[in-house]
C-alpha cells in the first residue's frame, strides 16, 4: 500500500440506535484522488456511513481520519465544536435534496460560508462565486434564487457551494436520486469533471452505470456491513457474493 | 344639535400631529416587537435554562396581563425605583415588548418548521450552530411568518391608542383634546377613526410590498 492510501480512514466504524446496529465494524481507506462508490439497498447503512465521515451522524464507536487528523476526536464540547467546524470546512457534502438556502441567490449560497469563515472581501467572494458557478455551468444564473432553478441546476449550485470552501474531500449522498431522469446527466457531468481533476470523492449512489464509469472502487453494503468491495469491473462484472448478485439483479430489473 | 364637521379644520393640525405621533410610536414599537420577537424565540428554543426561565417568566407576565396595566407599570411604576422614562419611550417599550411576545410565538413555530436539511447544510460548510441559526434558519423562519406578523402589527397600531392614558399625544389623545375644546366628540372620534383606517391601509400596503419582495426567496 502506498502511504497516501490512508488519506481518508474509517477505522472500525460502529453505530447503533438502541439495540439496532446500523454500522457493524466498518473499516475503509481511501487514497488521495480516489473515487469510491457505496452502493446497497436502502437501510443498508450507506448514508449513515457517509454522514459519519463529517460527523453529521456521530459514530458510537470507531474513528474517522482525514489527511492525518482525526475528525471525530474526543474533546470537551466547546473544543470539539471548534475542531469539527474546522474539519467540516475541508469536507464538502452534497445532499439528495440539495438543501440550497432558499433566501439566498446562487451567488450568495456559494459565498456565504467563505465570507463568514475565511473572511473573504466582497470582491474576492464575487470572483469565487463566478469561478465556482462557471465550473458547474451555472454562471448565467448567478443571481437567480433557488426557486427559479430546476432540480439539476439547484444541485449544480449546491456542488459549487461545497467546492467554494476548497474541500479536500467531497461526499455525495444520493446526489441525483431526487432528480427527474432527464436532469441526472448534467449533475453526473459535473461530478465527472471533478473526477478528472482528481478530487477525492465518496459517492453514495443508486446509479450503477455512473458508479461503473467514474469510480475507482465500489463498496457494496448490506445490513451495516461491507459485503463486497473492489474495482467496478469486478463488483459489477463478476460479483463474488450471493447478496451482491441478488442486489445487482434487482437493480437491473428496476432500471429496465 | 346634529353633526357639524365645520369645526374640524380649526383643530385639524392638532389631530394631524397626533397622527404623526401614532405613526412614530407604532413604527418604533413594531421594530422593538420584531427584533425582540426574534430574540425571545431564539432564547426560548436554544438558551440554557438559567437564561430561558427568567425570559419565560417575563413572557408569562406580558401575555397574561392587560397591556394597559403593563403601560402603567412601566410609566408610573418604574419611577418608584428610579427609572423615570419619558411617556413616549415607556409606550414604545410597553407596546413593543407586549407584541414581541406574540411575535416570538410565531417565530418559534417557524424556526422549528425550517427543514432540518438547512441546518445540516450550513453545519456541513463549517458554520457553528449559532452562525447557522443567524444566517440560515432564522431568516427563513422570519420570511415564513411575515403575514401573521403583519396582522400583529395592525393590532399593535390599534392598541397604540392605549398610550394616550400615559399622556402620549397620539391620535386618540389629540382627538380628545380637540373634543375638550369644542364639545364635539362624534366628529372628532370619527375623524380619528378615519385616520386610523388610513394608517392601517398604509401598513397593509407596506406589508404587501414586503411579501412580494420575499416571495421569490422562499
Amino acid at each position: 500500500m502506498t502511504e497516501s492510501n490512508d488519506f481518508v480512514q474509517i477505522r472500525h466504524a460502529q453505530k447503533s440506535f438502541g439495540t439496532l446496529e446500523v454500522l457493524k465494524d466498518i473499516s475503509l481507506n481511501v487514497a488521495r484522488g480516489q473515487i469510491v462508490a457505496i452502493i446497497g439497498p436502502s437501510g443498508s447503512g450507506k448514508s449513515t456511513l457517509l454522514r459519519a465521515i463529517n460527523d453529521l451522524d456521530a459514530l458510537t464507536g470507531g474513528e474517522v481520519w482525514l489527511d492525518g487528523v482525526q475528525v471525530n476526536k474526543k474533546l470537551p464540547h466547546r473544543q470539539y465544536e471548534k475542531h469539527i467546524n474546522e474539519m467540516r470546512q475541508q469536507i464538502g457534502m452534497v445532499f439528495q435534496h440539495f438543501n440550497l438556502f432558499p433566501h439566498m441567490t446562487a451567488r450568495e449560497n456559494v459565498t456565504m460560508a467563505p465570507k463568514m469563515l475565511k473572511g473573504l472581501t466582497a470582491e474576492e467572494a464575487d470572483a469565487l462565486a463566478e469561478e465556482q458557478l462557471d465550473k458547474v455551468g451555472m454562471l448565467e444564473r448567478i443571481d437567480y434564487y433557488p426557486s427559479q432553478l430546476s432540480g439539476g441546476q439547484k444541485q449544480r449550485v449546491a456542488i459549487a457551494r461545497a467546492l467554494a470552501m476548497k474541500p479536500k474531500l467531497m461526499l455525495f449522498d444520493e446526489a441525483t436520486s431526487a432528480l427527474d431522469p432527464e436532469l441526472v446527466g448534467e449533475v453526473n457531468q459535473v461530478m465527472k469533471k471533478l473526477a478528472e481533476e482528481h478530487m477525492t470523492m465518496i459517492i453514495v449512489t443508486h446509479e450503477m452505470d455512473f458508479a461503473a464509469s467514474v469510480c475507482d472502487r465500489v463498496l457494496f453494503m448490506d445490513q451495516g456491513v461491507v459485503v463486497e468491495e473492489g474495482p467496478p469491473e469486478q463488483v459489477f462484472g463478476n460479483p463474488q457474493k450471493d447478496r451482491t448478485r441478488a442486489f445487482l439483479r434487482k437493480e437491473l430489473d428496476e432500471t429496465e | 344639535m346634529g353633526l357639524d364637521f365645520t369645526v374640524i379644520p380649526k383643530y385639524l393640525d392638532v389631530v394631524l400631529l397626533g397622527c404623526l405621533w401614532t405613526i412614530a410610536i407604532t413604527v418604533a414599537a413594531a421594530l422593538v416587537s420584531f427584533f425582540g420577537g426574534i430574540l425571545l424565540a431564539v432564547v426560548a428554543l436554544y438558551a440554557p435554562a438559567v437564561i430561558r426561565l427568567p425570559f419565560r417568566a417575563f413572557e408569562f407576565v406580558f401575555m397574561g396581563t392587560p397591556l394597559l396595566l403593563q403601560l402603567f407599570l412601566i410609566y408610573f411604576g418604574l419611577v418608584q425605583i428610579g427609572i423615570d422614562l419619558p411617556a413616549f419611550v415607556a409606550g414604545v417599550i410597553g407596546l413593543g415588548l407586549h407584541f414581541a411576545v406574540y411575535n416570538s410565538e410565531l417565530i418559534q413555530t417557524a424556526i422549528l418548521a425550517v427543514d432540518r436539511g438547512q441546518m445540516e447544510a450550513a453545519r456541513t460548510l463549517g458554520l457553528s450552530r449559532t452562525q447557522a441559526l443567524r444566517k440560515v434558519v432564522v431568516p427563513q423562519a422570519v420570511r415564513a411568518v411575515i403575514p401573521p406578523i403583519g396582522n400583529n402589527m395592525i393590532a399593535l397600531l390599534k392598541d397604540s391608542a392605549l398610550v394616550s392614558v400615559i399622556g402620549v399625544s397620539e391620535l386618540t389623545l389629540s382627538a380628545q383634546r380637540a373634543i375638550g375644546a369644542t364639545y364635539r366628540p362624534f366628529e372628532f372620534y370619527l375623524l380619528a377613526a378615519a385616520f386610523y383606517y388610513v394608517i392601517n391601509l398604509g401598513m397593509e400596503w407596506v406589508q404587501r410590498r414586503i411579501e412580494r419582495r420575499i416571495a421569490i426567496s422562499r
